[in-house]
């Protein structure tokens, strides 16, 4: 039987959780940004890391099959899609449910209940189909995938449709019940998710136009109409391929637990580590040749130094203060309300940096309201405040002890284009030209990572070596 | 395990426990029985010199832990602040002006004697400085000695800079000294006492290289702050430091053929998974908290530069009864923190060595300039030099506010599971580092 591990992060914003092979190589990949207890919020990103990872391992057996028939491929991408969508909807009845629940315990009178009630079947009708588009057609592109950001929005269109007078109370019973709906795991049944993902495919497939100009890729319009005519073929060739991974039981042989939840996670002692080793140990792991690693997670940030096996030799981490974290980034934009994926590509249309001070979140809240005011661009602005963010960082680089050979960028705001632009020109202008700057896709996944390569490992101080276990440097 | 109420003690700590006693006794009744009363500061201090006067020293650094391990500094240093002491001022001052200010009482509830002289011995640190031009105020018309101590900038100790000392401590100190005493100086007594003060050295020198054996019988920094108490304090140079010392040493002695651990406020030490040297001084509003983190975690102190503030006596620095006033010199200027950036760091590379440690932690304190500067430089060239993983921490000396036990101890423990981390897979893998 095939053996795999389990890391999962608890960092302070998201729960991340990575399975990996006896290579090493990431199979599933399970994030969530839950606020329920962590041991929920554990449980939610290790299922979704499950399902991705029977997916994984269905691509990785119809490698062959996906280069002579890339029809096979768009099909399973399609159906992991449908499938995560079909797992949204179960979570939004349930929200459904809670909305009208909060909705008869709020409302005493009659007549304003059902008045509210029938704004909210209204809004559910409005936004169902479009979530259901979004996700059937791949629309959902960079932005954010947790279902409360994606929920929220949609909740938010509609309600700006309606009168305004009801804006509040609508607001009320959505805060209410968000939470409720979002916090609980729902242990879903994969093969029936995944039968029901092909029956929404059949639909999906039988009702496409004759050509997708929407669409300007060659592949994707080649595959579409090779998919057209051809679904059922297609669907009924890889449905015992299908089959068998549903049925596959997926023995998880150890795992490790890490982030600033860990104390809290349901593991043994032995199986919990520290975030700085795991975030180290992953970057390594995907860029070998990494010496300092800087991570920015939602309330710290934390600069690596690792030896040639990975090991941290040293580390700094922000003290008494979390501004220039995620969270400061969040802030700013619920200040400007605008969503937290906006924010770098805003900051990227910068045509200067605005000066800013990045000593603390709630000042730097106050210097953008008065930036603004004197008649500053937002996106002046933006760029200094991700600037400002990067300058902290490099103050915490140098008390490491500066960059050397490889830097790897890790953490949830890795993803931030700007942040990225301002950390690669920071580290050139006070390291050299000549370091080279990893960020990887999977960066917000490098704790994750390294906590599963920990769990492969099995470091014991109790258990002696075992041949097998080899280090991976 | 549950944590006992009360901490288990050595005989020897229930020794230093009524020396301090009485001290403090004796400096509550000491303007009822005509004593005269001199504050001063740790590094540096001369202690014998005042006590060949009859005189009884006061330690406002002493006052200022002992009020952050009693949890009452955090009100002090309010009422300072309300006073207009910045929150970047030395917390030290800050909680030892607020402790004056709310009626001078010492750590055993008696109140403290206001000061006859103010005798600044050491000025590596320029707080020290500005501290007692506070306290001067605070007492109007007080006197004030000071005897300037150069700075080993050079790394050493010249022949020019101990006349320098003695010229001082000659025409400026020892006269105000005749004068609050109301009594002349007696040179022959000074020597006297310092054949007991190299007595106790000797015997502490012991006690803290004990730490090379492995196990280790001692925690050099966290019970080593309670083995320096007598001789950096009010004891150098008495007869019951000596007895203090020996009785110790017999502890320690006795805890080596046993083979046993410190002893910690929870009981002995049982395992020892990381023998650690430790720079820049503990947190004392939490100090049995921070204590614990390592102890549970198997960490023990070996050395720490800490325990050398109020003299590097393992170097080999003896008070010398043949050389009083010289000694008083030699000694004053060989104090850890006035030491320049590179001989601590060679200190602290011997220790790692010497010691056989796992590894090399900072606790860096918020309101310390004097033992901050330099320390990340000094945790580099450490790293550099021996190869040893380096850790880094931040606290306050008496801030409570200071103090995140969360933070911390997600730092230790990280740093622990790095050390720990590194042991296995060297010795797993067969890596070399």
């Amino acid at each position: 039987m095939n053996k795999y591990y389990l890391g999962v992060d608890l960092g302070s914003t998201t729960s991340k959780a990575v399975i990996i092979n006896e290579n090493d190589e990431i199979i599933g990949r399970g994030i969530t940004n839950t606020r329920a207890n962590y041991a929920v919020a554990a449980d939610i990103a290790r299922d979704e890391a499950i399902y991705n990872a029977r997916f994984s391992i269905l691509k990785k057996k119809l490698e062959t099959d996906f280069q002579n028939k890339p029809e096979y491929r768009k099909y399973i991408d399609d159906l992991e899609s449908v499938f995560q969508y079909e797992q949204f909807k179960v979570r939004l009845d349930r929200l459904g449910e809670e909305l009208y629940k909060t909705c008869y315990g709020y409302f005493k009178d009659e007549q304003q209940r059902e008045e509210m009630l029938g704004h909210l079947r209204s809004i559910r009708r409005a936004f169902k189909p479009k979530i259901k588009y979004d996700y059937l057609y791949n629309n959902l592109g960079a932005k954010n995938q947790f279902f409360r950001d994606i929920v929220s929005e949609k909740y938010n269109e509609e309600l700006g449709k309606i009168d305004t007078q009801l804006f509040e109370p609508l607001m009320t019973v959505w805060d209410k019940s968000i939470s409720p709906a979002e916090n609980i795991r729902v242990q879903f049944d994969f093969a029936e998710l995944v039968h029901q993902a092909m029956e929404e495919l059949k639909e999906k497939y039988s009702s496409l136009p004759d050509r997708t100009d929407d669409h300007s890729s060659f592949h994707f319009d080649a595959e579409i109409g090779l998919l057209k005519g051809n679904f059922e073929h297609v669907s009924e060739s890889l449905r015992e391929h299908i089959d068998e991974i549903t049925a596959l039981e997926f023995h998880i042989s150890n795992m490790t637990g890490t982030g600033y939840g860990r104390a809290l996670l349901p593991f043994p002692e032995d199986c919990i580590r520290s975030e700085i080793l795991c975030h180290a140990f992953g970057a390594h792991a995907v860029f070998p040749e990494t010496r300092t690693v800087l991570d920015i997670g939602g309330q710290d940030t934390k600069a690596i130094q690792v030896d040639r096996y990975g090991l941290v030799t040293s580390f700094q981490m922000n003290d008494r203060c979390a501004a220039g974290c995620g969270r400061y980034l969040g802030y700013i934009a619920d200040e400007m309300s605008i969503s937290l994926n906006e924010l770098g590509p805003m900051a990227m249309k910068a045509e200067k940096e605005v000066s800013i001070c990045s000593t603390c979140t709630v000042f730097a809240g106050a210097e953008l309201r008065e930036l603004t005011n004197l008649g500053e661009k937002r996106e002046d602005i933006l760029g200094g405040l991700h600037k400002a963010i990067i300058m902290r960082a490099m103050s915490l680089i140098a008390r490491s002890g500066g960059v050397f050979n490889e830097f790897t960028f890790t953490g949830g705001v890795a993803r931030n284009p700007a942040v990225i632009k301002y950390l690669s020109q920071l580290v050139k202008e006070n390291y050299g030209d000549k370091i080279k700057i990893n960020i990887h896709t999977d960066s917000i996944f490098m704790g994750a990572l390294g906590g599963a390569m920990f769990a492969r490992r099995n470091f014991k101080p109790e258990t002696p070596a075992t041949s097998s276990n080899k280090a991976h440097a | 395990m549950a944590e006992p109420k009360d901490a288990i003690k050595e005989k020897s700590m229930n020794l230093q426990k009524e020396m301090l006693a009485k001290q403090f006794h004796d400096l509550s009744k000491a303007t009822e029985n005509g004593r005269k009363v001199v504050y001063t500061f740790v590094p540096g201090n001369l202690t014998e010199l005042i006590l060949s006067f009859d005189m009884l020293p006061v330690y406002p650094e002493i006052n200022a832990l002992q009020s952050g391990m009693r949890k009452k500094s955090g009100d002090y240093i309010k009422d300072a602040e309300k006073m207009g002491y910045s929150e970047d001022v030395c917390t030290y001052v800050k909680c030892d002006i607020g402790m004056m200010l709310n009626g001078n009482i010492g750590p055993t509830g008696e109140k403290l004697p206001p000061p006859d002289l103010l005798l600044l011995s050491y000025t590596g640190c320029f707080t020290f400085l500005k501290w007692f031009e506070n306290l001067e105020r605070l007492y109007p018309g007080v006197p004030v000695a000071m005897l300037h101590t150069p700075y080993q900038e050079d790394g050493k100790i010249t022949k020019d800079q101990v006349d320098y000392m003695v010229k001082q401590l000659k025409e400026e100190v020892i006269p105000k000294m005749e004068k609050v005493a109301g009594r002349k100086f007696d040179e022959e007594r000074l020597s006297a006492m310092m054949l007991n003060s190299a007595r106790a050295e000797d015997l502490l020198v012991k006690v803290l290289e004990s730490a090379k054996n492995v196990p280790s019988p001692i925690d050099a920094y966290f019970a080593g702050v309670y083995y320096i108490g007598p001789i950096f304090t009010a004891f150098r140079g008495t007869a019951e430091a000596v007895d203090y010392y020996s009785e110790l040493w017999k502890e320690v002695q006795e805890r080596m053929q046993l083979g046993l651990g410190p002893v910690t406020p929870e009981g002995e030490m049982k395992e020892q998974k990381f023998r650690l040297v430790v720079e820049g001084p503990p947190n004392w509003t939490n100090f049995r908290e921070f204590w614990k983190i390592f102890y549970d975690m198997g960490a023990v102190i070996v050395a720490s530069s800490y325990t050398k503030v109020g003299g590097v006596y393992d170097l080999g620095f003896r008070h010398d009864p043949a050389e009083p006033l010289e000694s008083l010199a030699r000694y004053c200027m060989g104090c850890y923190t006035n030491m320049n950036l590179p001989q601590r760091v060679g200190l602290l590379e011997k220790y790692v060595k010497e010691y056989k440690a796992d590894g090399f932690l900072i606790n860096s304190i918020k309101s310390c300039n004097s033992f901050s500067a330099g320390q990340l430089m000094i945790m580099r060239e450490i790293e550099q030099r021996t190869g040893a993983p380096v850790g880094f921490i931040e606290s306050d000396l008496v801030d409570p506010r200071y103090f995140s036990y969360a933070n911390i101890k997600n730092r230790l423990e990280s740093y622990f599971q790095m050390l720990e981390q590194r042991k296995i897979i060297i010795s797993q893998e067969g890596l070399s580092v």
